[in-house]
């Protein structure tokens, strides 16, 4: 555990997916903002570009990060992302990705992820705070915000003695305060729009003050969408994926969702 | 797990599902395939009411129940499935599995303003067991098809994206070429984005007749569970409501075995794999849930 009472304010930032740039973006806004530390949930890897263009920025600002499933995939060299997709479709496209990254991401690199924790705790201020990828009980589990009831988050907080527990994993941030001032916030993530029709991305401030023990502000990253696109066609990814960075609409990844979280998208 | 016998058990690590056998038995179809042969006349299980769900509820709070399913018999022959859905949507997501012939239009005006309301998804899950009435009526009676497929549009008009569901009654070499012809059908019929599961044939009920049932040997060893993701097994996360207690999962509730206990506290316990159907989970696994809450 890393004792640190002065910290009050950090940055989380979800799963990155391979986006430098908006990595990039992120990490300058959250240092202008004058946060005591940056923390990465996982999932560097996936989806975008130049995986090891990531990697340089996470060690040159003090990124602290914690593995997720692509991490451990990766740096396990597996065959595949544990991603926990059901459909088939939804599988072929993630294979396509993982097959790119894997390929293109350097054996320092695969090191650095191999070595990750799996959760990070921290106090922020009077508060404990467990950081962790997919939820506290499994790095690939999905938390959505329309199946998971205030009182199963609960028992998740309360069974690891975590005043807030921080994750990402699903692609789509979120926040509940629960019972006995506990809170739940699903951070978003870096590498890619998050279904509503925007290009930006999102990543999330925590922070703590004696008038407000825990404010939660989700912060949106506009960066070079362009770019990305045209570096996601050199690399001969897959159209799929590009017409999401273009659109802001998610085309893969559809199956996952549940209903709520499915009908706010386009596809 | 025990490896004291051949038959392993398996612990349930956390009550993830907890299932309702919501109008027992009784359903108006009498599909060939059923894994429970339900039916107009089978009355074996008998309805919950509003009160026994509502009590249910709140029992599942303390152990931190993550989703609530529905399932029958048919659940809209219940005629409080709607008022059980809204007071379900206070405490957190609802699948309802449904044959979708039944539907009235307010019921479906209610419950899209309940879920619209609720931080929560209602979820639909339709069966049909094929892409036309030539190879679902069979199987699931005349005119089944066209009627659930007016259930599905009714759903669509209402907000709703159903998750179709089908039993695997074709062979697996033609899966690509079914599933394919199955989603023209419903974007044909105004389900733009259809979601489908497809499910696998459980050897039990009406579908012993209709092809066989397990043999013997088809049991889980304890052996098969070495380097198995037990999560994939259903009474690892799940257990069920019925009018005679809590049972082990919604697949077996048939079985004497099955019921665990009166409360769910009490239906926490390990269970055994004993059944022929228990090789159906292990094989295809995840084989109840949603595909949004798949281990």
């Amino acid at each position: 555990m890393i004792h640190s009472p002065a910290t009050t304010r950090i940055a989380c930032l979800g799963g990155i997916y391979n986006n430098y740039l908006a990595l990039e973006v992120a990490i300058q806004d959250a240092r202008n903002r004058g946060v005591d530390a940056i923390y990465c949930l996982g999932d560097m890897g996936a989806f975008g570009p130049h995986p090891d263009r990531v990697f340089p920025l996470l060690s040159d600002y003090d990124v602290i990060c914690l593995q997720g499933n692509y991490d451990h995939s990766i740096g396990n060299e597996l065959n595949d992302c544990q991603c926990g997709y059901t459909d088939p479709r939804d599988n072929y496209f993630a294979q396509i990705s993982y097959d790119y990254t894997l390929q293109n991401t350097s054996g320092k690199a695969r090191q650095f992820l191999r070595d990750l924790p799996p959760e990070i705790r921290i106090d922020l201020g009077p508060l404990r705070l467990l950081l962790c990828h997919g939820s506290p009980r499994r790095m690939n589990e999905f938390l959505w915000a329309s199946t998971s009831p205030n009182h199963f988050l609960e028992h998740l907080a309360a069974q690891r003695d975590a005043d807030v527990v921080a994750v990402t994993h699903s692609g789509i941030k979120w926040h509940r305060p629960l019972a006995d001032n506990r809170h739940f916030v699903n951070v978003g993530v870096l590498g890619r729009p998050e279904n509503d029709g925007n290009q930006h991305v999102w990543y999330t401030l925590l922070e703590t003050s004696p008038v407000d023990p825990l404010r939660v502000q989700f912060v949106p990253v506009e960066y070079d969408y362009l770019r990305l696109v045209r570096e996601m066609k050199n690399e001969d990814l897959p159209e799929e994926f590009i017409e999401t960075v273009q659109t802001g609409w998610w085309t893969t990844c559809l199956e996952i969702l549940p209903a709520k979280e499915r009908k706010q998208g386009r596809w | 797990m025990t490896f004291k016998d051949e038959t392993p058990s398996v612990e349930l690590s956390h009550l993830d599902h907890l299932w309702f056998q919501i109008s027992g038995t009784l359903c108006n179809l009498t599909c060939h395939h059923c894994f429970i042969s339900c039916s107009p006349h089978n009355d074996n299980f008998d309805y919950l009411t509003l009160e026994n769900v509502k009590s249910r509820l709140e029992e599942s709070v303390a152990l931190g129940v993550k989703e609530y399913y529905f399932t029958g018999g048919e659940p809209f022959l219940h005629r409080d499935m709607v008022p059980i859905l809204v007071e379900t949507l206070r405490y957190g997501p609802a699948t309802v599995l449904t044959n979708g012939t039944v539907f009235k239009r307010e019921w479906l005006a209610t419950l899209s303003e309940a879920e619209s309301k609720s931080l929560y998804s209602l979820e639909f899950r339709v069966s049909i067991d094929g892409f036309s009435s030539e190879t679902n009526d069979p199987v699931r009676g005349e005119g089944t098809f066209e009627r659930a497929l007016k259930g599905i549009v009714q759903l669509v008009e209402y907000g709703f994206l159903p998750i179709i569901t089908a039993v695997r009654t074709w062979p697996d070499d033609q899966e690509q070429e079914v599933v394919a012809a199955f989603v023209d059908r419903l974007k044909q019929s105004g389900y733009s984005r259809p979601r489908l599961k497809i499910l696998p044939t459980l050897h039990l009920g009406a579908e012993t007749n209709r092809s066989h049932g397990y043999h013997p040997t088809e049991r889980v060893t304890s052996e098969m569970l070495l380097d198995y993701d037990q999560t994939q097994l259903v009474c690892e996360h799940s257990r069920i409501v019925t009018d005679r207690g809590v049972h082990v999962c919604p697949i077996l509730i048939e079985s004497p075995d099955s019921l665990l206990g009166q409360s769910l506290q009490e239906a926490t316990v390990p269970y055994k794999l004993r059944h022929g159907a228990c090789c159906t989970c292990y094989q295809y696994g995840s084989i109840c849930s949603n595909p949004s809450s798949a281990k």
